[in-house]
């Protein structure tokens, strides 16, 4: 048994719902008890949508697992495929329903549908959403490609033309990103194909096989399905994933390459403001800001690129739930020096930012919350998804536009920078005080818990009063890290006492 | 009165699908009812997805909830379920040493395995002595529906209440979770009435459990509660037969049947609650004038929806189509039946397609559903109101009667307001 008290994602009939609520003509029956249906308002609140995802559930209760839940999983499925008519149908357990052992499958087939009947076997109690997305999308492609086998010569003259793969429903800006993509894409002179499973139909991944390549835009989703496109159809994979100045032109690159197409106009970053945005001097208090990074692999591991090479920040931790991608994170980690953080317990990353003491988290929804009640600006940059992931505006992740937008998110939530240095200055103004807000970020916002600036260590050193009220100016989001800083100095030394003497001491001593 | 619209169905139970949470989402509004409880849910990914999905917007403090997640190693029987648990056990307490209260919390998968919950209770009751009580109690789908487990959780607090004295005076036990706002206006007027000493059950801390007996008259707040009710009846406790305190006349008809059982006059009840009633009224009369005549279709979710529906019609004027709920326990809710006339066109149980199919051609100016539905129906043009809000909001009570009316008022003064 795991102890969790809050999941970063859910299980994987939630990922397989993601994938069929994202396509055209597909339907899902869930052989799942009642409550499973809370999944349908993921859909209908986070994501606004205005239909009901394509789901039907049969809701077993206590009473018929003694009688017979196969015949009410047949007669849902025979319900569900008259009334919704799909070009294709999924069918599978959710964790409960996976106990009792009714083979979904087997059941679904032999209604002699005239419809693909795809059974996904997603296992709850090893696997998670995004698996079972990439699962679900998987099994999807298989049962609609057709046949594996060559594809025919692009005869000379005609574009060149590839699928975007992984947007799903619940993803994080994915709606925006392929907008953005399909653009760039346009103005390299290359067709899209099919995206999927985004707004895709089971007739349109019968066409997948048509496209010269596959791009994989989230591989947490589309991994799979692209590995087995390339091997069935001979497509070449871009696994680029474009977000951030430098991830988008080496993503150009390598379409252009695959494509065969020249790149030069499109390398062109005019239109991005990001780099000019970094060099501008109001961007010098940007410099070696301490930023901890966490998210799904992809996510994290561009943002935190980004953040090191793009915003010119200090990035002090990088972790991702993401299981299956950890061999990636922890390269990316490699890189850049760090010792990465893979888990899916959030206890465990919320102690790793009161370890660190970062000045900006750039997190999912739970690291907001940890770093709102820690008193640190944050920014959210991946899945899981909340309602306000879901701008009313355009706000790609990728692509050049993409890189202007993370450029805003990754600023906004700090101190501008005249603001901080006058806080430091200034430090005993009463309305005007380090423990207050920034002001662009309203007077709601709660002060620094104060267990930030408690000593950390059970030590018998003693703080002079006036030390103790020197620390005081030290600004809140160090100030943990220069009370122990002080205290290790001090007892390394054999001191007894930290009087204002130790404090500059050790501020001189750790300063390099 | 009666303001219902008959339907040519007949009205017996549906079978279909069920779209409606199962008794864990009780968890997400009695984990801040009793600050010094812990509701510890031995379940699947899936149910600790349910709960923060359906507390998201609680997200902000630290929950008194978690779930332990049941893994491949556990069904496999490589694991021992009690080793589990005491170590997960540990490690929570470890987190919260502020925990007095500890509920195992049963749920489908655990059900389902046969994972006995209530001896594993009883054996980290014993270890966790005498700090921490551990009780046990089922939210799982497969046997609670929603409001169901409040009940279950309440019945499993009962034979841990005290035994009130042998010759205690008769007291009231007002049972059912209600906002504190709410509780202490209720307090206030059976202060009023004369009706001493008044217990509430959940209380606000567990550490104060009220005392229960023969003498203990039992008013539920709450339609959901039959469980409860049963269980406080083997403790000898009566149950007062009352219809649920919505609306001016609700609220007054819930305390005039406490006080009766009391032997206090009706006219005691009129005269205490005078002004209560005429600020209700106030606050009822602008909603009743731009809600009277129109046509309400309530899909099942909490159980709520006979005494709403009966609050709708007769405070509102408004005309219910259907009225959903879940279960329909005939005994509890007979005075909201009489109150809702012959003929009411009440639905137990679930088919959501069919009764989707009816909804979009019955075309009634309100639907009252939950968030799964919500959006899909706006989009096809009809107007909703949110039915958990009628679970997380104080709406009990004659203060909050304006403001229950103003939650079916507010979607259709936003359609009208809006040009876009």
């Amino acid at each position: 048994m795991q102890l969790s008290f809050w999941t970063y994602e859910g299980p994987p009939h939630v990922g397989a719902m993601r994938v069929a609520a994202a396509m055209r003509d597909v339907h899902y029956v869930l052989h799942a008890p009642q409550g499973d249906t809370y999944a349908d308002l993921l859909f209908t609140m986070i994501e606004r949508r205005a239909s009901r995802p394509p789901v039907t559930y049969t809701t077993f209760r206590a009473r018929d697992l003694g009688a017979d839940t196969a015949s009410l999983f047949k007669d849902a499925v025979r319900d569900a495929y008259a009334r919704f008519r799909p070009q294709a149908l999924l069918v599978g357990a959710s964790c409960t329903a996976e106990l009792i052992q009714d083979d979904p499958g087997g059941l679904a087939r032999a209604l002699g549908l005239p419809v693909p009947v795809v059974a996904l076997e997603l296992p709850a109690y090893q696997r998670k959403e995004n698996w079972g997305a990439a699962e679900t999308f998987y099994q999807l492609v298989r049962a609609c490609a057709g046949p594996p086998g060559p594809r025919p010569a692009r005869p000379a003259g005609v574009l060149p033309c590839c699928n975007l793969l992984g947007p799903a429903s619940l993803g994080f800006r994915h709606r925006d990103d392929v907008t953005e993509i399909a653009g760039l894409l346009a103005g390299l002179g290359i067709g899209v194909n099919v995206v999927a499973p985004l707004d895709a139909s089971p007739a349109d991944l019968a066409r997948l096989r048509d496209a010269d390549f596959n791009v994989v835009l989230y591989p947490e989703i589309a991994d799979t399905a692209a590995r087995w496109l390339e091997r069935s159809f001979g497509q070449p994979t871009v696994r680029t994933v474009p977000i951030g100045v430098a991830a988008t032109r080496a993503f150009i690159a390598e379409i252009a390459a695959v494509a065969g197409v020249d790149p030069e106009g499109s390398l062109r970053t005019d239109e991005c403001r990001l780099p000019w945005f970094s060099r501008s001097v109001d961007s010098t208090y940007l410099t070696g800001k301490r930023v901890f990074v966490f998210g799904d692999a992809t996510h994290a591991i561009a943002a935190a690129r980004i953040a090191d090479g793009e915003l010119g920040f200090d990035v002090v931790g990088l972790g991702s739930y993401s299981r299956e991608f950890a061999r990636d994170l922890r390269a990316a980690a490699a890189e850049l020096g760090l010792d990465p953080l893979i888990t899916d317990d959030m206890a465990e990353v919320e102690a790793r930012i009161v370890a660190l003491q970062p000045e900006l988290v750039l997190g999912t929804q739970m690291e907001r919350h940890v770093a709102k009640r820690l008193g640190i600006p944050c920014a959210v940059i991946s899945a899981p998804v909340h309602v306000q992931d879901f701008p009313a505006r355009r706000a790609p992740q990728m692509g050049f536009e993409g890189a202007n937008v993370l450029f805003d998110t990754c600023v906004q939530p700090l101190m501008m920078g005249l603001e901080e240095h006058l806080l430091t200055m200034f430090r005993e103004d009463f309305e005007f005080r380090d423990d207050a807000p920034p002001s662009h970020l309203g007077a709601a916002a709660p002060p620094p818990p104060p267990t930030m600036s408690q000593p950390l260590s059970a030590s018998s050193l003693r703080w002079a009063p006036e030390a103790e009220r020197e620390l005081g100016k030290v600004p809140f989001f160090v100030r943990g890290k220069a009370r122990r800083n002080t205290e290790r100095f001090a007892a390394e030394r054999g001191l007894s006492a930290i009087t204002v003497e130790t404090l500059y001491d050790a501020k001189a001593h750790f300063a390099h | 009165m009666s303001a219902c619209t008959a339907l040519p169905d007949a009205f017996l139970p549906a079978r279909g699908q069920r779209e409606v949470f199962c008794g864990l989402t009780g968890i997400v509004w009695l984990h801040r009812k009793i600050q010094d409880a812990f509701f510890l849910v031995v379940g699947s990914r899936t149910c600790a997805h349910l709960l923060q999905s359906a507390a998201g917007v609680m997200i902000f403090a630290e929950p008194r909830f978690a779930t332990a997640i049941i893994e491949e190693r556990d069904l496999a029987g490589r694991a021992d379920a009690d080793a589990e648990l005491d170590r997960v056990v540990a490690a929570l307490l470890a987190r919260r040493p502020d925990i007095r209260l500890l509920f195992l919390v049963g749920s489908c998968p655990s059900e389902v395995i046969k994972l006995d919950l209530g001896r594993a209770a009883a054996r980290l009751d014993r270890s966790c002595a005498p700090g921490v009580r551990v009780l046990s109690w089922s939210g799982s789908g497969i046997e609670t529906t929603f409001t169901e487990g409040e009940d279950a959780c309440l019945a499993a607090l009962v034979p841990e209440l005290p035994a009130a004295a042998g010759d205690a005076a008769p007291s009231l036990l007002v049972a059912g979770a209600l906002a504190e706002v709410v509780e202490d206006q209720m307090a206030r007027l059976f202060a009023a009435i004369g009706i001493a000493p008044v217990r509430f059950l959940p209380p606000r801390r567990a550490t104060a459990l009220p005392p229960v007996g023969p003498q203990t008259r039992v008013l539920l707040a709450q339609p959901w509660l039959a469980a409860t009710a049963r269980a406080l009846g083997e403790r000898g406790a009566k149950v007062i037969p009352a219809p649920f305190p919505l609306g001016a006349e609700g609220t007054q008809l819930w305390l005039a049947a406490a006080a009766a059982a009391f032997g206090i006059a009706p006219a005691r009840v009129v005269q205490v609650t005078a002004p209560a009633m005429a600020r209700a009224q106030q606050a009822l009369a602008p909603h009743r004038a731009r809600l009277a005549g129109q046509r309400v279709f309530l899909f099942p979710d909490s159980q709520i929806e006979v005494p709403l529906a009966r609050f709708l019609a007769r405070e509102l004027g408004m005309a219910p189509v259907e009225i959903g709920t879940p279960y329909l326990h005939r005994f509890h809710l007979a005075p909201e039946l009489a109150l809702l006339g012959e003929g009411a066109p009440v639905r137990e149980d679930q088919d959501v397609e069919r009764q989707l199919d009816r909804c979009r051609a019955a075309r009634p100016d309100l639907v009252v559903c939950g968030l799964g539905l919500a959006n899909p129906l706006e989009a096809e043009g009809m107007a909703t109101k949110w039915s958990i809000e009628l679970v997380f909001t104080p709406i009990q009570g004659f203060e909050q009667a304006g403001d229950l009316a103003h939650l079916f008022a507010r979607p259709l003064d936003r359609r009208a307001r809006l040009r876009v």
